[in-house]
């Protein structure tokens, strides 16, 4: 198939883009939250043998790669690319923790909507035949993010109630053109737009325009209405950046909002210590879909789900500057096939 | 020597001077590192005005343990030597006064690293 | 077409709406209160110092600033600053305690890069502002002063 509207590539017809099998790998606080159960592997201490923090990420992205060939019954050479992503800088998590592979590798990033970018390139490749089979995947560690965008991770600042935690774990998955019971039919590319948030403890306020104009160009795209979707999950706009998407999507005239839903917000309970507005970072969007929302669908629980995963696109130095942070969002549908 | 009421104020001094930090941490959009380095000034400018000295014999600790006293203590090594030596003395004199603070920090944050790692 | 001034007012507008209002009145009286005991906690080292140490009054504020920072180094170390440094605000940041856990956290967080350009060439990341701020402001103050003084 092709493009429809601007934004939106289809998979539906010609070759199918299905998930061949997913790994999960949690860090203790994730492993800890309401969705604990539903990953694949958990780490005891967010410290991997005593190793530093971005040797940890990298080792937790090996592993949940490890676990999803496992349960797609592929090996490592049976793959036509690798495509991930992290937060560190140079994508040192993906590059670095998946080096054992020898597999055609694509490094992405948008931030944390870097899982919905990496599936829908994927997607991309298999659907116009430039591959069979490819793994995607994104880490994120909360410390390798806390030291390399804010503070050294013993140092006592206060944060304010609007700041998110970074989810420390790895969602990987096996995409094949083979069927299976959950089909990736369309991606949407979204566009980066910026509407003037400066404050990097305001990332949630950052992206949520970024994801309301992706779920409405989707929308439009595909002539489909938000109650198309049994689920609709943004990546992590956390608990206020969900209000503030819900209103700009009735502000364009989608006030079906009953399923909307943010992985940032379900990852974590407001019981559990500086969880703050939520969770965020790479791993938050392909933890929680991976881990849940799909599992979800395997139950019979949704039949069909959007994942609006979202990105804030800021750098260690462009705040000191002053520059206000762009957003950004990518989305993906997917769906049940029915019989497998 | 410090007497009851030295105890009292160090208390209300100490937490009036965190209060006035919080607040600025709060109203503004200034970083912690921002209020940090406006309180040194402040207790350095304090001192040039010859306040800081008697905060201190009011509320002993109250005034010599907050960050403030930090510039207060800058101030007044540079002072001191100025006294002696004149003009250069402002140079050669700043760091004699805070030696204690700088160089403690230097060496228990190093030691600290030598023997424990951050948990996150 | 890009996002106009009147989209990006209208939306600040809307943020503005939705941030919720930080608890001043409790973030002021924590801070006073944790302020005020870990100055009262220095003040009891400090009288100790000078009854037992044979510090003069004026001296003594030295040493206690020394054990304080001794005190804030080990807690840094233990992993538990940071977490009651949450509740406490500039209770626990703006005493020199909070001066040596800056030190301390960001040494012990880059060690992972070694010794020379890890622990030395970061140690000072957070707490640099405070010493160059501090000695430039003083170097000004004590000038002024100084001139005044002999003029």
């Amino acid at each position: 198939m092709t493009r429809i509207g601007r934004q939106t590539w289809d998979f539906s017809r010609g070759t199918g883009v299905y998930v061949g099998g997913v790994g999960t790998v949690a860090g203790q606080l994730e492993s800890a939250g309401p969705l604990g159960t539903n990953f694949d592997f958990h780490l005891e201490n967010d410290r991997v043998d005593g190793d530093t923090w971005e040797h940890s990420e990298q080792s937790m992205f090996g592993k949940a790669a490890q676990i999803a060939l496992e349960n797609a019954r592929v090996a490592s050479e049976e793959l036509d690319v690798l495509v991930g992503a992290d937060l560190n800088a140079q994508l040192t998590g993906f590059y670095l923790g998946l080096r054992a592979h020898p597999v055609p590798a694509l490094g992405v990033y948008s931030a944390c909507a870097s899982i919905c970018e990496g599936l829908a390139i994927a997607s991309l490749i298999i659907h116009s035949q430039h591959g069979e089979r490819a793994m995607v995947g994104t880490s994120s560690h909360t410390s390798t993010a806390e030291r390399q965008f804010r503070y050294p991770t013993e140092y006592g600042a206060q944060k304010p109630p609007t700041a998110q935690r970074t989810v420390t774990g790895s969602g990987v998955a096996v995409l094949t053109n083979q069927p299976s019971a959950i089909q990736i039919t369309h991606a949407t590319i979204g566009k980066v737009l910026d509407y003037g948030i400066k404050s990097p403890w305001e990332m949630g306020a950052a992206m949520a325009p970024a994801a309301a104009d992706t779920i409405a160009a989707h929308l439009a795209d595909t002539g489909r209405k938000l109650t198309d979707y049994d689920c609709v999950a943004t990546g992590d706009l956390g608990h206020i950046g969900h209000k503030l998407v819900k209103e700009l999507l009735h502000e364009k005239g989608l006030t079906d909002t009953g399923h909307l839903t943010d992985c940032g917000m379900l990852i974590y309970d407001s019981s559990q210590p500086e969880v703050f507005s939520g969770g965020s970072g790479g791993a938050c969007c392909s933890l929680v879909t991976f881990g849940h929302l799909l599992k979800e669908m395997l139950a019979g629980r949704y039949q069909r789900i959007l994942v609006s995963a979202t990105g804030a696109l800021l750098s260690t130095v462009s705040t000191q500057q002053k520059d206000s942070i762009p957003g950004v969002s990518h989305a993906i549908v997917f769906e049940r096939k029915d019989g497998m | 020597m410090p007497t009851w009421s030295t105890f009292v104020w160090a208390f209300l001094v100490g937490g009036g001077i965190c209060a006035i930090g919080q607040l600025l941490l709060d109203f503004s959009k200034l970083t912690p590192g921002h209020v940090m380095a406006m309180l040194v000034v402040a207790g350095a400018i304090l001192d040039g005005i010859g306040v800081y000295d008697p905060l201190v014999k009011l509320a002993g600790a109250g005034a010599s343990v907050p960050i403030t006293s930090f510039g207060n203590a800058l101030v007044h090594g540079a002072l001191q030597e100025a006294h002696l030596h004149g003009l250069v003395g402002i140079i050669t004199g700043i760091f004699e006064v805070t030696s204690a603070g700088i160089s403690a920090a230097i060496v228990f944050g190093f030691l600290a690293a030598a023997v424990a790692k951050p948990k996150g | 077409m890009s996002v106009t001034k009147a989209q990006r007012d209208n939306y600040q507008q809307l943020v503005k709406k939705h941030r919720p209002a930080r608890t001043i009145v409790k973030n002021t009286i924590r801070a006073f209160i944790v302020g005020g005991l870990i100055c009262e906690i220095g003040q009891v080292i400090q009288t100790l110092f000078i009854r037992y140490g044979h510090f003069k009054p004026t001296e003594a504020g030295n040493p206690t600033v020394a054990v304080l920072i001794f005190l804030s180094a080990v807690l840094t170390a233990c992993g538990v600053y940071d977490r009651f440094a949450q509740w406490a605000g500039a209770g626990s940041a703006v005493p020199v305690t909070g001066f040596a856990n800056t030190i301390t956290s960001a040494a012990m967080e880059h060690r992972s890069e070694g010794w020379i350009a890890g622990v030395g060439g970061n140690m000072f990341k957070i707490a640099g502002p405070v010493i160059v701020f501090g000695v430039v402001s003083a170097f000004f103050v004590a000038l002024i002063r100084y001139i005044v003084t002999h003029l």
